[in-house]
């Protein structure tokens, strides 16, 4: 039987798109209306492939081999518990009601706790915590924003529909879309190139040679246009730099003097340099015109400032740039987050425990500490001595020596497909794909919930990731709780060491004596 | 004369190839093709003396890893290179993370150089390489 259901959320990137419409037959999605090219991929072929996991399995003698459940949860939950500081990765592809149980987990072992965000866009965190951040949901900025601003991001590879949903190919109710101009500007750019071809094959046989296209074009007049204006700011043109409007080449580490000059611009100051970061102070005085005079601009920043130098700080500044625009007009700043629970995750581990990421709980009580308590500091240091990734794969995301040291120690994943961590796994988990078989909550990337659908069955015999961690969890308490007993049962047993440690100090008595 | 080696600037990021890979699923063709790669400006390609197609070496200070030579095509990144975000392009970042968590992924120095007799390791030989599992 063939049904289609409608307003489907997207459960990939951050921008949880909630439009899309899905056909599925004999409980299978056969082929959908409205995604994305990465959404189609996973929600049409990749979560029905052969990757998919289907039953649990231990590591034995090398080799990976099937497993019960019960023998699995078992074992994960010996390894938890015989761990002295184990460490609980990952969170971000999963319903934030699963994170919930994380941290209750987290808290009974007295472990580390972390999320994606520490290697994507915790340095924004970080400087939200610093200065505060000026922002907005992405509805107030598809209806109103008529400057849109991407930095150090490349949203038609990471967030395909942001475009086009968010900001600047969106109709919105007061600011129109510019993909008709786009169109347009193509069509003019391909007739200008065939003319110049034609010059050059029928009339030119000497080529002067160009200047060196890495320096910085010169604004466009279109910036001046009425309408909405898209700004891409990056180190190198990518398909968003092609789109927009007036692309900026930035040179690389270099966005925290970029944004320092855009802030003495904004508020009158005049610079005593020629060139910021690659781009001269004439164009930066024009970029700042065109932001103080917008009526609603918005900043979007990816990975770019949160994974070059200067790290937290290039956010901050991104963020106290928007400040000061605020005082002459509208702006809003936005991180472009990734996976699409990474800010459930951040909500729901501050809600929980009053931190949003790099948790420790090893005194009984949360504490939060960026660079001791995050995963590749921990591993880095080999601190923690057992490993459960949950919803994330750090093998494709993590330097090599953090991983090294990983595989030093136990290893859990829970995980719906073979992924590069769930192949280096211990104990590997099959779980529901959240999102696709499992309905359940999400945070968009402006912090907005929204209820992720079930679409088809799970197939038989794969549980839910927190079906997974409420079982590993009770029985960790069963562990504990006869641990405890066999303590207070044998406390003779306590004494008698120090009674074998005294045998040698009477012996060295005696030997002195005689 | 072709040059022997080149130093140039990494950067790693999100391609769309690469999130449909990711989404076909990390063993999937789709996915070792669009992420053991690596992006070099023509100029380079050129000093380099590499022809289409055609392994490099990628060296930093952290690890050294053989992927595919593409040319970039959105615009011109004389003295850099651009690897997509996988297991490939981790191999050779560093772990430092300047105390806040968050490693050095790209805006560091790499030397690259043609290796036509090597091959490009799959995500399997990479981790047993690599993790030995």
């Amino acid at each position: 039987m063939t049904k289609i259901i409608k307003s489907v959320v997207c459960p990939i990137c951050g921008c949880l798109c909630d439009d899309l419409e899905v056909t599925v037959e004999n409980n299978e999605i056969i082929k959908m209306k409205n995604g994305c090219a990465v959404c189609e991929a996973k929600m049409v072929h990749g979560y029905k492939s052969e990757e998919r996991i289907l039953e649990p399995h231990i590591r034995k003698d090398g080799k990976l081999v099937p497993v019960s459940m019960d023998e699995a949860i078992n074992k994960a939950a010996q390894i938890l518990t015989d761990s002295k500081y184990p460490l609980l990765f990952g969170w971000t592809s999963s319903a934030s009601e699963t994170q919930h149980v994380g941290v209750e987990l987290a808290e009974e072992l007295g472990s580390a706790l972390d999320n994606c965000c520490s290697v994507c866009h915790g340095p924004s965190v970080m400087a939200t915590q610093e200065i505060g951040i000026p922002t907005a949901t992405l509805g107030q900025i598809r209806h109103r924003a008529d400057l849109i601003v991407y930095w150090a991001c490349n949203p038609w590879s990471s967030h395909p529909r942001h475009v086009e949903r968010y900001t600047a190919f969106t109709d919105g109710r007061f600011e129109k879309s510019e993909f008709k101009d786009y169109v347009q500007k193509l069509k003019a750019k391909a007739s200008q190139k065939k003319v110049a071809a034609t010059i050059r094959r029928t009339q030119v046989r000497y080529q002067p040679s160009r200047p060196q296209s890495a320096t910085v074009e010169a604004p466009p007049q279109t910036l001046a246009k009425a309408g909405r204006k898209m700004i891409v700011f990056d180190v190198m043109k990518t398909m968003t730099a092609e789109v927009a409007d007036y692309f900026v080449k930035v040179e690389p580490n270099r966005d925290y003097e970029i944004f320092g000059a855009m802030r003495c611009l904004v508020n009158d100051q005049e610079l005593d340099v020629d060139s910021v970061g690659g781009i001269p102070v004439d164009y930066l005085k024009e970029i700042a015109d065109v932001m103080v005079n917008a009526e609603f601009g918005a900043i979007f920043f990816g990975l770019g400032l949160t994974q070059s130098i200067g790290r937290f700080r290039n956010v901050e500044l991104a963020i106290a740039l928007t400040r000061d625009l605020n005082r002459k007009t509208k702006f809003v700043v936005s991180p472009m987050r990734g996976h699409f629970n990474v800010t459930g995750a951040n909500t729901v581990f501050a809600w929980q425990t009053g931190y949003p990421f790099a948790l420790d709980f090893s005194q009984g009580y949360p504490q939060y500490n960026p660079g001791e308590f995050t995963a590749i500091d921990l591993l880095r240091r080999e601190d923690n001595d057992a490993t459960l990734v949950i919803s994330a794969d750090p093998g494709a995301h993590f330097p090599k020596s953090a991983l090294q040291n990983m595989m030093k120690y136990p290893l859990i994943t829970i995980n719906p497909d073979w992924n590069a961590i769930s192949r280096l796994g211990d104990v590997v988990f099959p779980t529901q794909w959240c999102g696709i078989e499992q309905a359940g909550t999400a945070y968009r990337m402006d912090s907005v919930a929204i209820s992720l659908k079930k679409v088809v069955e799970a197939p038989k015999g794969v549980p839910t990731d927190e079906e997974i961690l409420r079982r590993i969890l009770e029985k960790v308490r069963t562990i504990k709780a006869q641990k405890t007993t066999k303590e207070n049962k044998e406390p003779q047993k306590e004494e008698a060491p120090k009674k074998r440690r005294l045998k040698p100090q009477e012996e060295n008595v005696k030997a002195e004596g005689d | 004369m072709a040059e022997q080696k080149l130093r140039v600037t990494l950067i790693t990021g999100r391609t769309i190839d690469q999130g449909v890979g990711k989404e076909l699923g990390k063993g999937s063709d789709k996915y070792f093709d669009s992420v053991a790669v690596c992006f070099l400006d023509p100029s380079d390609i050129k000093k380099l003396g590499l022809k289409s197609g055609m392994n490099v070496q990628v060296t930093s200070k952290y690890g050294s890893v053989v992927v595919k030579a593409k040319k970039y095509t959105h615009g011109a990144i004389p003295g850099m290179i651009f690897m997509p975000c996988g297991l490939w392009a981790n191999i050779i970042c560093s772990a430092d993370t300047d105390s806040i968590g968050m490693p050095t992924f790209r805006g560091f120095t790499v030397e690259v150089e043609p290796a036509p007799n090597k091959p490009v390791l799959t995500l399997d030989e990479l981790l047993k390489q690599e993790f030995g599992k």
